[in-house]
């Protein structure tokens, strides 16, 4: 089994398994999820329909409203949100949610990490790990 | 392109003997709490030091569920109160007029109870988004901390205040410890144009009206991502216009920080806002015509709202909508609302005799974050490109993009009137 690995930067520590959800364009948490099924409501989004819900999360950097860190912290705690997330490039907005989301919630961890220029390797819908020092592993499925 | 717009200078964060006591509870849980957010905020930024700020809008009263409330109740509860003259931003409930917000109480009164923990903390319950229209705003110069992008971008752009896009939750930490992350555009660094878009061909009536400045802003979100744009060919903008702009370019993209040559007061000139590289965009008539029709989800028909105001309408763009209006009553199968802050209400004595033409004013709160259009709703216009773009995803219906003008005929009419490729 083809493994890959990529050295990621915590934002928030922790450990995190799941299925990679790699979207090509940012999604704002405010307005683009609903925290009430973690499906994806931005309409013009490429990933309208699917859900976060247990995914790892894989996406270039956040978007949009900064209300977003609130209704990522409300789908941390309803438990529709995304096992982990890994970004390109540091957002503030997703951070601060998941951190306040940690201070309510200590047992529904969301570890963020930052992938940098090695995010390009990261493939969709492979089985995914965050490791608390931020790296990432990846395994081929086939 | 983005990974650089929150980087600082690098190396670890050092925190002020001031600081350490805070995080180590010296001035009790809630400050504590406050900087556990603040420190690892500045981690993830790669900031290296936190400062201090002269003032916060914080955006996180409006309820998006139980953890709005479980987090301002413990931040309340724990003794949490405002150390710098500290805004709010709008909540999910209208206060003045209780009767508009309709849906589930329970959750109504989640939002109220919201509302009231960020008060009790010490903001001032100013319940806008648009703070930039009060009297009191921030200086040039001026290190701010505040939520909610549309002000955000006004604050750096137009006033050349200084903050970063602050989320829910850091805005509040930085008013109870009135430090925050010495990040992203409190830099010079990071205030510097990355690309220049330069307008041509346009008529003096398009840049005369506001719609060109949604769909303009709408189209560099969308391109730039987490830039900082320069915009050439607007030297007589309004700030009702580049308040347009701004929310337009925060909702399509993270735009915090937009350069207009000659207004925003770091730009005295292209020269004066130009990074070390600058990509340069042409924006014709044509290509902002595209994106003015990807705005909307519908053509036509018959819409049963037209919104207006988000962000918060000024006591200018109500007299506007005054002398559209002329007189006329909206059509009885159309509600016209009127999103605007409980001060711009009071400055315009009421606004009695648009209430009596059928225009329903709401306060506190925003037509697209809660329960205010009626549930058979299923066509609405609208003059914001962030309202025409957060609605359909919000409130699931289809909407309409015009300009004002468009959307007061289509309100009088009961019927969509729209000049369809206005620019090309």
């Amino acid at each position: 089994m083809d493994l890959i690995r990529v050295s990621g930067t915590p934002l928030l520590s922790g450990t995190a398994r799941g299925t990679a959800l790699k979207l090509a364009e940012p999604i704002s948490f405010w307005g683009g999820i609903n925290p009430a099924d973690g499906l994806i409501i931005d309409r013009r989004h490429p990933a309208a329909g699917k859900s976060v819900t247990g995914r790892i999360l894989i996406m270039p950097h956040g978007r949009g409203s900064t209300t977003g860190a609130g209704a990522l912290a409300e789908c941390i705690r309803v438990g529709t949100g995304p096992a982990g997330i890994i970004l390109q490039s540091p957002d503030h907005i997703i951070t601060i949610g998941a951190l306040a989301a940690a201070e309510l919630y200590p047992h529904r961890p969301c570890p963020v990490t930052v992938a940098g220029e090695e995010y390009e390797r990261l493939v969709d819908a492979l089985p995914t790990a965050i490791a608390p020092d931020g790296a990432i592993t990846q395994q081929s499925v086939a | 392109m983005s990974a650089a717009r929150l980087e600082s200078p690098g190396g670890d964060l050092e925190l002020t003997p001031a600081d350490r006591a805070m995080l180590a509870g010296e001035e009790g849980p809630a400050v504590a709490m406050a900087m556990r957010l603040l420190a690892g905020l500045a981690r993830a930024a790669g900031a290296r030091r936190l400062i201090d700020v002269t003032g916060t809008h914080v955006d996180s009263a409006l309820c998006q569920g139980r953890a709005s409330l479980d987090f301002a109740a413990r931040l309340r509860d724990l003794g949490g109160r405002v150390r710098v003259p500290t805004t709010l931003n709008i909540g999910s409930v209208d206060l003045l007029h209780p009767g508009l917000t309709g849906g589930d109480e329970a959750v109504r009164r989640m939002g109220r109870e919201t509302m009231r923990a960020y008060a009790d903390m010490g903001g001032v319950p100013t319940w806008t988004c648009a703070p930039y229209q009060m009297v009191n705003r921030p200086a040039r110069g001026e290190y701010v901390a505040w939520g909610e992008s549309n002000a955000v971008a006004f604050a750096n752009s137009v006033l050349g205040a200084r903050t970063p896009r602050f989320g829910d939750f850091a805005d509040i930490a930085a008013a109870v410890t009135g430090r925050a992350p010495e990040m992203g555009l409190y830099l010079d660094a990071n205030r510097r144009a990355d690309v220049h878009y330069h307008l041509s061909g346009f008529s003096d009536e398009s840049l005369a009206g506001e719609e060109l400045f949604a769909v303009l802003g709408f189209l560099i979100g969308s391109d730039t991502g987490a830039g900082v744009p320069v915009i050439t060919g607007l030297e007589r903008a309004t700030e009702d216009q580049l308040k347009v702009l701004g929310a337009a370019a925060a909702t399509s993209g993270a735009v915090g920080m937009f350069h207009v040559a000659g207004i925003t007061p770091e730009a005295p000139d292209l020269a004066a806002a130009a990074g070390p590289r600058l990509r340069r965009e042409e924006v014709t008539p044509a290509r902002l015509s595209a994106a003015r029709r990807a705005l909307s989800t519908a053509d036509g028909g018959e819409p049963q709202v037209v919104n207006l105001g988000t962000p918060h309408y000024s006591v200018g763009q109500v007299e506007r909508l005054r002398r559209l209006l002329d007189g006329r009553a909206i059509h009885p199968r159309v509600t016209l609302y009127v999103n605007l802050g409980r001060d711009a209400l009071a400055a315009l004595d009421g606004a009695r005799e648009l209430k009596e033409q059928g225009v329903v004013f709401v306060t506190d709160t925003c037509t697209y974050v809660t329960s205010i259009l009626d549930e058979g709703v299923r066509l609405a216009m609208c003059d914001s490109a962030k309202w025409a773009y957060y609605a359909p995803g919000n409130l699931g219906i289809e909407v309409v993009f015009g300009s004002t003008a468009e959307c007061v005929e289509s309100a009088v009419a009961g019927r969509v009137i729209r000049e369809s490729d206005r620019w090309t």
